[in-house]
């Protein structure tokens, strides 16, 4: 069998590119499926580990969806706002805490997340690089977004204009990046979170006197002015209107015990009421249940795809036999059994396959060193 | 060493047909087969290697009647007994001449290849002036190159019985004197017989025994 071997690689070798297209056409069919499984599998784990880290989410009645993807995921599309009254009242319930979210700005193509200091304790949140949030116009960076915009401690960041066309509108706001936060694998890595204050702030509902700075960064570009809160400023900076009114993308609540969550989750029923408390765990199931539907489609069409492309390479090894006619004339001519062709052929694609095997395991390891960062990507 | 006894073989029914009613030759003899194109010499050869098997009549090889083994047999006995240069000279393009030559110690258990079988590649390529080439591959080597890396392999097994297909056709003058006094010499040592189809009659004297296959032909024919 040694010798077949031999021959067998000679004969690879020789015809290097002809094998090298099977080899990579042999993984794809084994790396295809197992990749998509493994891919669905990561966003499954991604999306469940985060909803079920969350047991209620509070925000304006409408789409279940947008409301989970939005404030979990910092992603998708705008979420109806409600306001902290909202979350004021789960406070006054004593029934758990409730952690406000306003996510609707962004620097640099990077979600601003406003949030209360229990949101770092409540996803385990620590600094790599600086300090965490203390005063007004602070901002905490999360390590994939700081990478993004290139920014460390001490660097600034400025919130992008709301409406390019609003001239009425407010400033957008410079804000002083005062920490990193360590990689987490979650999509809090890939935002700049703010306190809720500074979001109203960029909002306009907070704004303080002679906080505009006008800059040109050379002699030619256009002047670009902002809002800045600043030592000498901070004092001068309030807040128009009740508290209670102030707009919110959503609030986490995290009730006292299970208890404490049904008498939640019974107290905004009301269809007409317009507030919901959602259970993230049963959205991201449902949309999981969707996926997985469309999952087993997919794997149906990657089966045909690779039922489609086995035959083709069939054809292709059947054909090369054809051309190795004389070949295989000559090592009968010379008194080989004809059991020794089939042992070279064997062994031809004994050696293929082996080495479609390895490629497909590579690619496979490859892809499990970036799937995290991919599934994050899918997720934005 | 060779026996032929009433031989009659047909490629099909009205085919090409071959008669051969006795034929002789001894261990150590060359022998060479001449005669017109399409008179049935390849055929012969074929039929004395066991590639073909007759419709009737004897081959006798080495004491052993080919005629009568079955074709798994057939392909064992060939192999340790037979060295056949082909007229198209039968080399795999993916192996270099070397492994061309060392090819049927690869595709039978019946040999087995070891160091001193490798050192008779390399004599046998220097013997035949192609010991410069032993790592090309058949497309880099020239027609005549081809054909003594060819004649090498019919070599390398040490046979019984060396059969021969224009063995020298594609060599310049000087070289097919010298590649056939190659083949004569290695043919000698191993007192094994040769059987030398050729069409080249400057040759013929240097043959203890020449067949003329005007003689056996019958039928229609190519």
């Amino acid at each position: 069998m040694s010798s077949s071997f031999f021959l067998a690689i000679k004969y690879l070798k020789f015809h290097w590119l002809r094998s090298a297209v099977l080899c990579v056409a042999m993984a794809l069919i084994v790396m295809a499926p197992l990749t998509i499984q493994l891919l669905l599998s990561a966003i499954q784990q991604q999306l469940t580990s985060r909803a079920d880290d969350t047991p209620l989410l509070l925000g304006a009645r409408g789409s279940t969806l947008d409301l989970t993807i939005g404030n979990l995921y910092f992603a998708g599309g705008a979420v109806p706002l409600t306001s902290m009254a909202a979350a004021e009242e789960v406070w006054n319930s004593g029934l758990g805490n409730a952690i406000p979210l306003y996510a609707r700005f962004s620097t640099g193509g990077v979600q601003i997340v406003g949030t209360s200091f229990d949101y770092f304790d409540y996803r385990h949140l620590t600094i790599a690089d600086g300090r965490g949030l203390a005063v007004l116009g602070e901002a905490v960076v999360g390590a994939e977004a700081a990478r993004k915009l290139g920014v460390a401690p001490g660097d600034r960041i400025i919130s992008s204009p709301e409406n390019l066309f609003d001239l009425g509108g407010v400033y957008p706001l410079r804000m002083s990046v005062v920490g990193i936060l360590a990689p987490t694998g979650t999509p809090d890595d890939d935002v700049a979170f703010v306190d809720i204050k500074t979001s109203w702030v960029i909002e306009g509902i907070g704004h303080g006197h002679t906080a505009q700075v006008a800059e040109a960064p050379s002699s030619d570009a256009p002047v670009s002015t902002y809002n800045e809160i600043t030592d000498s400023n901070l004092d001068s900076f309030h807040f128009h209107g009740a508290a209670a009114s102030y707009p919110l993308t959503g609030v986490i609540v995290a009730p006292e015990d299970e208890r404490a969550a049904t008498i939640l989750m019974g107290r905004y029923l009301d269809a007409d009421a317009r507030v919901q408390v959602i259970r993230p765990s049963e959205v991201v199931a449902k949309l999981l249940g969707d996926i997985f539907r469309i999952s087993s489609v997919l794997d149906a069409v990657v089966a045909a795809i690779a039922c489609a492309a086995l035959l083709s390479i069939a054809l292709a090894i059947f054909l090369s036999l054809q051309l190795r006619r004389d070949e295989i004339d000559t090592i009968a001519r010379l008194g080989a059994r004809k059991s020794t062709v089939v042992r070279v052929v064997s062994a031809e694609l004994i050696v293929l396959f082996a080495a479609s095997l390895a490629l497909a395991a590579a690619g496979t390891a490859l892809f499990m060193l970036g799937k995290e960062t991919l599934v994050l990507w899918l997720l934005k | 060493m060779i026996r032929v006894r009433d031989l009659q073989f047909a490629y099909g029914t009205g085919g090409f047909g071959l008669a051969v009613p006795s034929f002789d030759v001894a261990a150590g003899q060359k022998v060479a087969v001449v005669g017109p194109s399409g008179s049935g010499k390849t055929t012969l050869l074929n039929l004395m290697s066991g590639i073909l098997s007759p419709d009737s009549g004897e081959i006798s090889v080495a004491g052993t009647t080919i005629s009568s083994l079955s074709d798994r047999d057939r392909r064992a006995f060939r192999i340790r007994t037979i060295g056949f240069v082909f007229q198209d000279f039968g080399l795999t393009e993916y192996l270099s001449a070397r492994d061309n030559i060392l090819h049927p110690y690869r595709i039978t258990d019946a040999l087995r290849l070891d160091a001193a079988t490798r050192e008779r590649a390399e004599f046998l390529a220097q013997s035949v002036g192609i010991a410069d080439r032993l790592d090309s591959f058949p497309r880099t080597l020239s027609q005549g190159e081809k054909q003594r890396v060819a004649i090498c392999r019919a070599l390398i097994a040490e046979p019984s019985v060396i059969l021969a297909d224009e063995a020298t056709g594609n060599l310049d003058p000087d070289t097919k004197e010298v590649i056939l006094d190659v083949l004569f010499e290695q043919a000698t040592l191993a007192q094994a017989a040769v059987v030398a189809v050729t069409h080249d009659h400057e040759l013929l004297p240097k043959f203890g025994q020449v067949v003329d296959f005007r003689q056996f032909r019958r039928g229609g024919g190519a």
